[in-house]
C-alpha cells in the first residue's frame, strides 16, 4: 500500500490540484476534466499496441541484431533506421520513452535512441501531412528540412554531453 | 483531419495483430513472456502517464487559442518569438488541435517566426512530459534534451521566417 502511494505520488498531487482548481472555478474544472478524458481515450487506444510491439521486440529480436542495426558502429544505417521507426510511429511523445528504453537495453547506441526520440516528436508522417495542409507546403517542408539535420546534431550533442558513467547509470536505472 | 491520426492508429493495430499472431503460432511460451513484459512496462509507467494526462487537461484548458493568441500577441520580433517558444514548451497538444490553432494565429496576424517557434517547441520540448522522460533518462539527459531543443527551435523559427517571407 505504501509502495503504491509512493508510485502514484505525482498522480495524487495533480488530482489534488485539479480538485482545488475545480472548487475555485467549476467551469474550468469541468473543461479540463473533459480534455483529460479525451487524452485518456487517446492513450488507451494507442498505448496498448505500442507496449505489445515492444514486448514482442524484447522477446524476439536478439541483442546481436539490435547492436548490428542500431548500435555504436551502425553508422548511417543506424541513423536511418532510428529516423524511419520514429517517423512511422503513432502516439504522443510520452510513448517514445518506453520504446527508447527497450532499444537501449538491447544495445542501441544513445545517439540513435535520441534520434529516434527526435523523429518521434517531430517528423511523424501523419503530422507532417497535417501541418502541410494547415500551414502550407513552404512552412512544413522548411521545418522538416531544418529538423532532420537538427535532430541528428542534437542527438550527437546529447550523446557527447553524457559521460560513460551517466550512460551506465541510465542503463542501470531503466524502468520496465 | 482526425481521420489521418486514426489511420495510423488503425495501421498500428493491424501490424500488432499480425505480428502477435505470427509470434503465437511460432512460440506460445515466448509470446506469453512478451505480453507479460508489455504489461510490466505499462504498469511501471502508468502513474506518470496518468499524471501527465491530467496536467495536459489543465494546461490545454488554461491555454485555449484565444489565450495563446493574447500571450504571443502580434509582436513579430524576438520577444514574440520567445513567448511563443515558452507557450509551445509548456503545452502538449494533439496535432489536430495544434495545427488549426497555429493556422488561426497566422490568420489573426501572428508572424511566421512565432508560429515556427510555437510549432517546433510544441513538438520537441515537453515540460509536461518531463516526469516521464526523467524516469527513463534521469535528470541530466532529460533537462539537456529539452534545453537544447528549446534553443534549436529559435533556429527553426528564423529559417522559416527567412524562407516563407
Amino acid at each position: 500500500m505504501k509502495k503504491l502511494m509512493k508510485k502514484y505520488r505525482l498522480f495524487f498531487a495533480v488530482i489534488t490540484a485539479m480538485i482545488i482548481i475545480t472548487i475555485i472555478n467549476v467551469e474550468f474544472g469541468k473543461e479540463s476534466l473533459s480534455v483529460t478524458f479525451f487524452s485518456l481515450k487517446e492513450m488507451l487506444s494507442i498505448i496498448p499496441p505500442i507496449f505489445i510491439l515492444l514486448g514482442l521486440l524484447d522477446v524476439w529480436v536478439p541483442r546481436k541484431t539490435m547492436v548490428k542495426f542500431m548500435g555504436e558502429n551502425s553508422g548511417l544505417k543506424g541513423i536511418s533506421i532510428a529516423f524511419i521507426i520514429g517517423s512511422a510511429s503513432a502516439g504522443p511523445l510520452y510513448g517514445a520513452f518506453p520504446a527508447a528504453a527497450v532499444f537501449l537495453r538491447k544495445g542501441a547506441s544513445f545517439r540513435n535512441v535520441f534520434i529516434f526520440i527526435g523523429a518521434w516528436s517531430t517528423t511523424k508522417i501523419p503530422m507532417f501531412l497535417f501541418e502541410y495542409s494547415a500551414l502550407g507546403p513552404q512552412f512544413a517542408i522548411t521545418r522538416l528540412l531544418v529538423d532532420i539535420p537538427g535532430i541528428i546534431i542534437i542527438a550527437i550533442l546529447l550523446s557527447r554531453l553524457l559521460s560513460q558513467r551517466d550512460k551506465e547509470k541510465i542503463l542501470e536505472n531503466l524502468p520496465g | 483531419m482526425v481521420f489521418r491520426e486514426n489511420m495510423s492508429t488503425v495501421i498500428t493495430y493491424i501490424i500488432t495483430a499480425v505480428l502477435l499472431g505470427i509470434s503465437l503460432a511460432v512460440n506460445k511460451k515466448k509470446t506469453i513472456k512478451a505480453l507479460k513484459k508489455a504489461w510490466k512496462a505499462f504498469d511501471n509507467i502508468l502513474p506518470q502517464f496518468l499524471a501527465v494526462i491530467m496536467l495536459v487537461g489543465i494546461l490545454v484548458t488554461a491555454l485555449d487559442p484565444e489565450t495563446i493568441s493574447d500571450i504571443i500577441g502580434f509582436d513579430s520580433g524576438w520577444l514574440g518569438t520567445a513567448l511563443a517558444a515558452i507557450v509551445g514548451s509548456v503545452t502538449l497538444i494533439p496535432g489536430f488541435i495544434a495545427f488549426p490553432t497555429a493556422e488561426l494565429l497566422l490568420q489573426n496576424g501572428a508572424g511566421y517566426m512565432q508560429i515556427g517557434a510555437f510549432v517546433s517547441t510544441l513538438m520537441m520540448v515537453g515540460v509536461v512530459t518531463f516526469p516521464v522522460e526523467r524516469k527513463f533518462f534521469g535528470t541530466k539527459a532529460a533537462v539537456s534534451r529539452n534545453v537544447i531543443a528549446f534553443f534549436f527551435s529559435f533556429i527553426v523559427a528564423a529559417v522559416i521566417q527567412w524562407v516563407v517571407q
